[in-house]
This record gives structure tokens, C-alpha cells and sequence, in this order.
């Protein structure tokens, strides 16, 4: 196991999930111990039903783990209540999903600026900042469109602007590609790499394909909720 | 943020137009109801209680024959010493108004016009609550001498004469001429469109030999009281006096009867208020049922939106946050039905007061009520949907398709 020193941003110790109770129970993630850095790409791999999305949501604060500790920058996450999470999670993190999940008959530039809203942010503040994140993603001009108006490969890079217009420390994607065909999908690696080396996100990726994968700078393999293997890539795949 | 949670609502409201129209139907009409039959209500009360204030003040009516109704067969008439036993006899009476009535073709010119010509004493514009817009009212000799002289309505005045003064003017009445004396101050439209100011009045005796061809007779006597005299006393004095001067046998009923005007105009605005109570109440259950409208769309609505409450969640809203944006949604849904609603009452007031010739008035109390319950309703049945929308996990939202 690599575990990267000194402190890390994300620390899992002896991490599990239990789904349902008594005889149904079915436990999903079995003692994980995974330490992240700050800036580092990691990609999660593994069959289906490893517990790949279940490590995801816990990492994502938007489950609890129902054993272990789970610390991002040093505070006791499994401690927290939902609304403290949810805290975590709008000053902190950023979210890709995997179905791009937009909102609907609403333009890129209102679906952008959404996070800075909770975030009690002026309009004008908005405007701008949600401005800057669409070019960012090579969408300006697009930002009166609604999601039904873009491409698959356009939708999915408003959801990476929405996740980056708050200047997350973390973006989170679950399988960001999954509904993407392959020229896309290498974009939206593209696009995850620079944001992740020219503005230091640390990025948390989880990917059926190795291709994609291979972007990552750190690739964690999931097999029945337990640690497979855990590979540093000293020769990722670039642009 | 409760700026913020106003502007989602209303963004979202607005992006489902078509919906949030239908949503407030129920509490648009519920409204509408509310407003609509508390403001006829009160207008019909209302208007009974003009129609009394016009006939008079604490007057009282004695008729022959036992029934309300029109004929009193059998009954004596009353003779005009009845009239003046009773004005000896009861102090507290102001005004004591024996009075004969029958229609009459009116001729002024080249004019026709058809009303209903009064014979009586001059207490009748007292005891009619009648004043003299111009001239005079009649004299002691023209009274005595039964002399061909009138006192005319505003509206037998405008459609005989129009424009021009009509005392001094001859007014054919029937196959005698009269000279007009006065014209009556109008008192305007009476309940169902009755008109008031349709009358002639000429002197007592003149009526009874040249209209009615009988010099005896009286139909009605009319009574007016003394402010702040309680009727009862009174009325019984009358009926008293009633039964000796007729020879009434003390276990025979009585052959003529005597209404006081204000217990009418209780009954019936006591009527009246009964059925606003009740047609009122009516109207609330549909504006509740309009409530139940909102929380039925408004669970639609959170099953439907459930992938957005995930994304919501998911990029940080807090559990009040979004029970805020929802519980926003709902209240400004029903307080924009609850407008709508008070036009619409508006609307309809103007057209059926128009239609029943009820006076109408704005009323700010009941909008004011049924606007605050239907923001109300919004809250009460906003809450639940909104509650189930906060409460639910981020990841199955953010799964559910
Ligand atoms: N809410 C839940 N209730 C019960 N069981 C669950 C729940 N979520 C996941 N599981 C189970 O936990 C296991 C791990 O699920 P998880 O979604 O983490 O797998 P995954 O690695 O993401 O799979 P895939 O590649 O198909 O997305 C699966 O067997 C799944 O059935
Ligand atoms: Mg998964």
C-alpha cells in the first residue's frame, strides 16, 4: 500500500459500509485504508459492485461510513451531522456525475452559478464567476443554452464548470465519461488534467476504462469493497 | 438567502406556467367564492336595510284583514276617525297617515306616463320619510276641501315634464286636472329595481272622491314612532284600541293587522346573513379543497424535481434551505391564486350587483382575510411536500430517474 506523507488532505482508516440490516445486511466497503494528497488525479477502478461509487459518496461527504474514521484536512467527517456535511461539501467540493445531471430548461450560465447561490454570492460576483468557469471549459457563447440544447460532451463540461466555479479543493467524478463516446470523453480528460495541474485540484475519478484511467496520476483498483492494488503512474497519459 | 429562496421559487413558478396555472385554479375559485358571496351578502343586507331607512323610521303598518298578504276579504276598511281615535289616544306616535292608493293614467302635455297615485294627509311624508325637493306639500284648505292639487316623484317628474320645473304645471290624472304643488326629493332605486320615485300624492279627500270613488274608506294607516320608543308597548296600545273600535269579541281574532317594519327588516337581514354564513362557508371548503390542490402538484412536483433536490444537496443546500425554496413555492403559488382570486371576486361583484341592482362596495376586510388564508393554505399544505423534499438523501435523488 502507498501511503503518501505527510499529511494527507484525505485519510480513510479501517473504512467500512454496511448497506441494509440483520440477515439482508451486505457490506460494501471492508476496512479500506486510502490515504489522498493535495493535487493528486486519482482514478478508482474495479468490477461492478466493488463499492467503487460507495468509497466515491463517502469521500464526497454525502454518506457516512458506518465503521472506521474518515478525516478531510484533519476533521472527523464520520463525526458530522448531514447539514455540517452538506457545509463540507459547498465549501470544499465539487461534484461530476456520471449522467451529467444539469438542470433541466435551465441555461449553462444559471445551472453554473447554482453552487455560488447557496454560497450567498452577489449576482454580479455570479455573473462573472460563472462567466470565467464556461470559457475555462471552452463554453463561451454557450451560457444562454439549456441542457437540451448541448451535446452530451457539452453538457458534461458545464457540469465540470459547475464544479469548479466555487475553486473546489476537490473535484469528484463518477464515471464522468460513462455516457460519453470516446473523442469526448478524451476531452473531458483533457480538461480534468489541466484543471487538475495548472490550478492544483486534487482530482478523485472513478472509471470502467483503463484508457481513461490512464490520465489519472494514481490509480486505486476495487475489488469486493477491499484494496486490490494501488499503482502511482509516473507516465500518464497527456495531451 | 430568503431573497435567494424567493427568486428560485419564482424562477421555477415561472418556468412551469402552464402547471402553476392549474395548480391555483382551486384556490383562484375558492377565492373568488369567498369574496364574491360575503361582498353580495352584505350588499343585500344592505340594501333591506335602505329599502326600511326610505319606507320610514319606527313605522308600523295597520291593514285590514289578518294575513301579510295583499286582499283582506271580509275586513273592514279603517274609516278616517280610526286614524284620528288612534292619533287622540297613543302619544308616542310622531306621524298618523291614513292613506288610499290606485294606479292611474297621467297625462302632463303631450306626456303619457302610468303610476301609482296616493291619497293621505301630509304626515305621510312624514311618516314616508319624504322631502320636499320643490313647493310645498299641501295646505289646510286644499286638505279640507279635497281641492285637485299634487306633490309628484322625481320620476314622474322627469318623464312628464323633463327638464323643466313642474310646480305650478297642470297634470292630468285620470278625467280630472291637478295642479302640481311640490316635487319630492328622489330617493333612488329600491330593491329589485322597484322604483321609489314612480308616486303622486295628492290630498286625502281629493283622492278618495275623484280616485277611488269612496268618500269613507281607508286601506292602510301608516304609524310612524317617536325615536327611542320601544314598539311593543305601543303596538299593543294600537291593537287594543284596534279591537274596541271594531267590536272584536275577546276570543274572535283580529280583522286587521299590524307589522312594524324594523322586525321585517331584521327577519329578513337575519335571513340574508344566515344564507352569506352558509353559501360563505360553502366557498371556504372549495378554497380548502384549492388547498389540497397545491399540495397534491407540489408532491408531483418534489417526485418529479427529486433528481434536482440530489443536485441541490448535493452541490451544498442545506435541509432548510430547499424546504425554504419548496415550502416559498407553494405560498407564492396559492398568494398568486389568492390575486387572481380577488380579481376574478371583482369582476363577478361588479357584474351580478349590476345585474340584481344591489349596491355594491369594495370591501377590504374579507379580501384581506381570504388573501392571508390563501397564503396560509399555501404554508400548511406547502409544508409537507417541501418537508418530504428536504429530508431526502442526496444519492438516491441524485440516482433516481
Ligand atoms: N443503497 C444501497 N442499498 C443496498 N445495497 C447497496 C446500495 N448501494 C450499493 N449497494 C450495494 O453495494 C455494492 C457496491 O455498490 P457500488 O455502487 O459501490 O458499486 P460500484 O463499484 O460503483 O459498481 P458499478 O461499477 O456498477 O457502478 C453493490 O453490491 C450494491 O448492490
Ligand atoms: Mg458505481
Amino acid at each position: 500500500m502507498n501511503t503518501p506523507t505527510p499529511t494527507p488532505l484525505i485519510e480513510f482508516r479501517g473504512v467500512s459500509k454496511t448497506y441494509g440490516q440483520g440477515q439482508a445486511a451486505f457490506l460494501a466497503l471492508r476496512g479500506i485504508h486510502l490515504g489522498i494528497r493535495q493535487g493528486e488525479f486519482l482514478a478508482i477502478m474495479g468490477p461492478s459492485g466493488s463499492g467503487k461509487s460507495t468509497a466515491m459518496n463517502i469521500l464526497g461527504c454525502l454518506d457516512a461510513p458506518s465503521e472506521g474514521e474518515f478525516t478531510f484536512q484533519g476533521v472527523h467527517v464520520e463525526r458530522l451531522g448531514r447539514n455540517q456535511r452538506a457545509l463540507l461539501r459547498r465549501h470544499y467540493l465539487g461534484f461530476v456525475f456520471q449522467g451529467f445531471n444539469l438542470l433541466a430548461r435551465t441555461s449553462a450560465q444559471e445551472n453554473v452559478e447554482l453552487p455560488l447561490l447557496y454560497r450567498g454570492e452577489s449576482a454580479p460576483k455570479r455573473h462573472a464567476a460563472a462567466r470565467e468557469a464556461l470559457a475555462r471549459v471552452g463554453l463561451s457563447g454557450w451560457e444562454r443554452h439549456t441542457p437540451a440544447e448541448l451535446s452530451g460532451g457539452q453538457q458534461q463540461r458545464v457540469a465540470i464548470a459547475r464544479a469548479i466555479v466555487t475553486q473546489p479543493l476537490v473535484l469528484l467524478a463518477d464515471e464522468p465519461t460513462g455516457n460519453l463516446d470516446s473523442h469526448r470523453s478524451h476531452e473531458i480528460m483533457e480538461l480534468l488534467v489541466t484543471l487538475n495541474r495548472e490550478q492544483g485540484i486534487t482530482v478523485l475519478m472513478v472509471t470502467h476504462e483503463p484508457d481513461m484511467a490512464g490520465y489519472a496520476s494514481r490509480v486505486v483498483h476495487f475489488v469486493d469493497g477491499e484494496i486490490a492494488r494501488d499503482d502511482l503512474q509516473e507516465n500518464r497519459a497527456c495531451s | 438567502m430568503f431573497i435567494n429562496a424567493i427568486l428560485l421559487a419564482l424562477r421555477e413558478i415561472r418556468r412551469n406556467l402552464m402547471r402553476s396555472f392549474l395548480t391555483i385554479l382551486g384556490i383562484v375559485i375558492g377565492v373568488a367564492a369567498v369574496i364574491t358571496m360575503v361582498t353580495l351578502g352584505n350588499g343585500a343586507t344592505r340594501m333591506v336595510g335602505e329599502q326600511i331607512a326610505s319606507l320610514g323610521s319606527n313605522l308600523l303598518i295597520l291593514r285590514p284583514g289578518q294575513s301579510m298578504g295583499p286582499a283582506a276579504f271580509g275586513a273592514p276598511n279603517f274609516r278616517l276617525a280610526d286614524a284620528e281615535a288612534i292619533r287622540a289616544q297613543v302619544s308616542a306616535l310622531k306621524a298618523v297617515a291614513p292613506i288610499v292608493s290606485s294606479g292611474a293614467p297621467l297625462v302632463a302635455g303631450n306626456n303619457n306616463w302610468s303610476s301609482t297615485v296616493t291619497g293621505a294627509t301630509n304626515d305621510y311624508f312624514i311618516a314616508g320619510n319624504w322631502k320636499i325637493a320643490a313647493g310645498r306639500i299641501f295646505s289646510e284648505d286644499e286638505q279640507h276641501a279635497g281641492r285637485a292639487v299634487c306633490v309628484i316623484g322625481a320620476t314622474v317628474q322627469s318623464k312628464l315634464f323633463g327638464h323643466q320645473n313642474p310646480v305650478g304645471a297642470e297634470l292630468r290624472v285620470k278625467n280630472f286636472s291637478c295642479l302640481v304643488v311640490g316635487l319630492l326629493t328622489s330617493k333612488g332605486q329600491g330593491a329589485m329595481g322597484m322604483d321609489q320615485d314612480d308616486v303622486v300624492v295628492m290630498p286625502l279627500k281629493t283622492a278618495q272622491r275623484r280616485l277611488t270613488g269612496n268618500p269613507q274608506d281607508i286601506r292602510v294607516i301608516l304609524l310612524s314612532m317617536r325615536d327611542g320608543a320601544a314598539p311593543e308597548p305601543i303596538m299593543a296600545q294600537i291593537r287594543k284600541l284596534m279591537r274596541e273600535r271594531r267590536k272584536i269579541a275577546d276570543n274572535d281574532d283580529d280583522n286587521f293587522n299590524l307589522m312594524d317594519t324594523r322586525q321585517i327588516a331584521e327577519i329578513l337581514s337575519g335571513t340574508i346573513s344566515t344564507i352569506t354564513t352558509l353559501l360563505g362557508a360553502v366557498a371556504a371548503v372549495s378554497l380548502l379543497v384549492g388547498g389540497i390542490g397545491i399540495m397534491n402538484i407540489m408532491l408531483v412536483s418534489v417526485t418529479e424535481r427529486t433528481r434536482e433536490i440530489g443536485i441541490r444537496l448535493a452541490i451544498g443546500a442545506l435541509e432548510h434551505e430547499v424546504l425554504l425554496q419548496f415550502l416559498i413555492e407553494a405560498v407564492a403559488l396559492s398568494a398568486f391564486g389568492g390575486i387572481v382570486g380577488i380579481l376574478l371576486a371583482l369582476i363577478s361583484c361588479l357584474g351580478l350587483s349590476a345585474l340584481t341592482h344591489m349596491p355594491f362596495e369594495f370591501q377590504p376586510g374579507i379580501n384581506l382575510i381570504s388573501f392571508a388564508f390563501s397564503a396560509l393554505i399555501g404554508v400548511l399544505f406547502g409544508y409537507m411536500p417541501a418537508r418530504r423534499a428536504a429530508r431526502l438523501d442526496p444519492i438516491e435523488a441524485l440516482r433516481h430517474e
